[in-house]
């Protein structure tokens, strides 16, 4: 039997087990979503290469234990049938995770689905110091933990106010959690330095009293293994993709410019200085060219 | 500012159940009217009154008026849209 590359191996996502000769072969998927189509296939395999059972990991990955050595590339052939591809593991941008978002949730504001596989075709595999997890929620219900996440993107909303539509039934001024909004003889008040992008206001209207937009808040740094520290936003509101990509950018560059092996993006942000990162993200807010 | 006026055809009371049949129980009210039609659905404060009135207006039909009964309920007047 040849040589066993075990990093090239992991890379692949296949992961060593403790059982002599047996990996757990990592799928790739982006935002939780599999195809009927791909399931079928890895129950497939999971009966045939495997002993039957996978695992749903705590990232919205699947893995098939107990795959063996000397069938890897049989097995990889047998997925790749069923639109299944090998997942990865190690110093690399891992799966991007989302929760269901706007498309299917009704408290969705972003298509989360949609940014996870742009982030995914801009950044999955991608070799930096150490692992790099996206995560992508819908809005601040927060199921997919967006502050857990290296570069964690939550779905908001930019409001503005249609006094025409309004019929001052002031459940806006209601469901409201941060008091922005108050209802008064006109309507309503809105305080946006009270306002935190909820969105709740848009939601909960009647009458479609409200010209509302997707945004964006996006938080860096967070990571929940062996230190735990939650993601901290350290831009604006993002109102728009381009700006988006432009800030994910500016972070994954920071991150893979600066950081030593083996550290963390948190490490990273900690050793070099938040300030430095917040001042290379906000140049890439503004649209100003970073240095590279 | 949208200020409409109406006459109710009927009355539906919401107050006796939970979540999801506060919805169910309103939609089935709706059923029962015509097109045109005013009913006046009186709900309890807190979940209902903050899902109920957008969940309605979700079906197709329009909201008029939402009114507080300042005795922990509410009542909501739509308007019914479509068969």
């Amino acid at each position: 039997m040849a040589e066993v590359d075990y990093a090239t191996l992991k890379k692949g996502g296949f992961m060593r087990q403790k059982q002599k000769n047996r990996f757990s072969l990592r799928l790739a998927v982006v935002g939780g979503a599999l195809t009927a189509e791909n399931l079928k296939k890895i129950a497939e395999v999971a009966e045939k290469y495997g002993d039957g059972h996978v695992h749903l990991t705590s990232r919205q990955g699947v893995e098939i234990p107990f795959i063996r050595l000397e069938q890897i590339d049989e097995v990889k052939e047998a997925l790749a049938e069923g639109g299944c591809q090998p997942g990865v593991c190690g110093p690399r941008v891992r799966t991007v995770t989302a929760c269901q978002g706007s498309e299917v949730c009704p408290s969705g504001n972003i298509d989360t689905y949609a940014i996870a596989k742009e982030l995914n075709d801009r950044y999955f595999g991608k070799e930096l110091p150490h692992k790099f997890k996206f995560g992508v929620t819908g809005c601040q219900n927060n199921c997919l933990k967006a502050e857990e996440n290296d570069v964690g993107i939550k779905g908001a909303m930019k409001i503005q106010w249609k006094q025409e539509d309004c019929i001052s039934c002031g459940l806006c001024a209601k469901v409201c959690r941060t008091d922005a909004i108050t209802s008064t003889d006109h309507g309503i008040d809105i305080d946006f330095e009270k306002c935190n992008y909820c969105g709740r206001c848009v939601k909960s209207c009647p009458t479609d009293a409200w010209d509302a937009s997707p945004a964006y808040l996006v938080s860096f740094g967070g990571t929940f293994g062996n230190g735990i520290f939650k993601g901290e936003e350290l831009v604006p509101l993002i109102t728009d993709q381009e700006q988006l990509f432009r800030v994910t950018d500016a972070a994954i560059g920071f991150f893979a410019k600066y950081a030593n092996a083996g550290e963390r993006f948190r490490g990273t942000i900690d050793r070099v200085g938040k300030e430095k990162l917040k001042e290379a993200l906000n140049r890439a807010y503004a649209g100003v060219e970073n240095q590279k | 500012m949208a200020e409409l006026e109406y006459e109710i055809t009927d009355h539906a009371d919401i107050t006796d159940v939970v979540c999801p049949v506060t919805f169910v129980k309103a939609k089935v009210a709706l059923e029962e009217l015509e097109d045109g039609d005013i009913l006046a659905i009186k709900m309890n404060d807190g979940e209902p009154v903050q899902n109920v009135p957008r969940s309605i207006k979700e079906e197709g039909h329009q909201i008029l008026k939402l009114i507080d009964n300042e005795d922990g309920t509410y009542t909501l007047i739509v308007k019914k849209i479509g068969e």
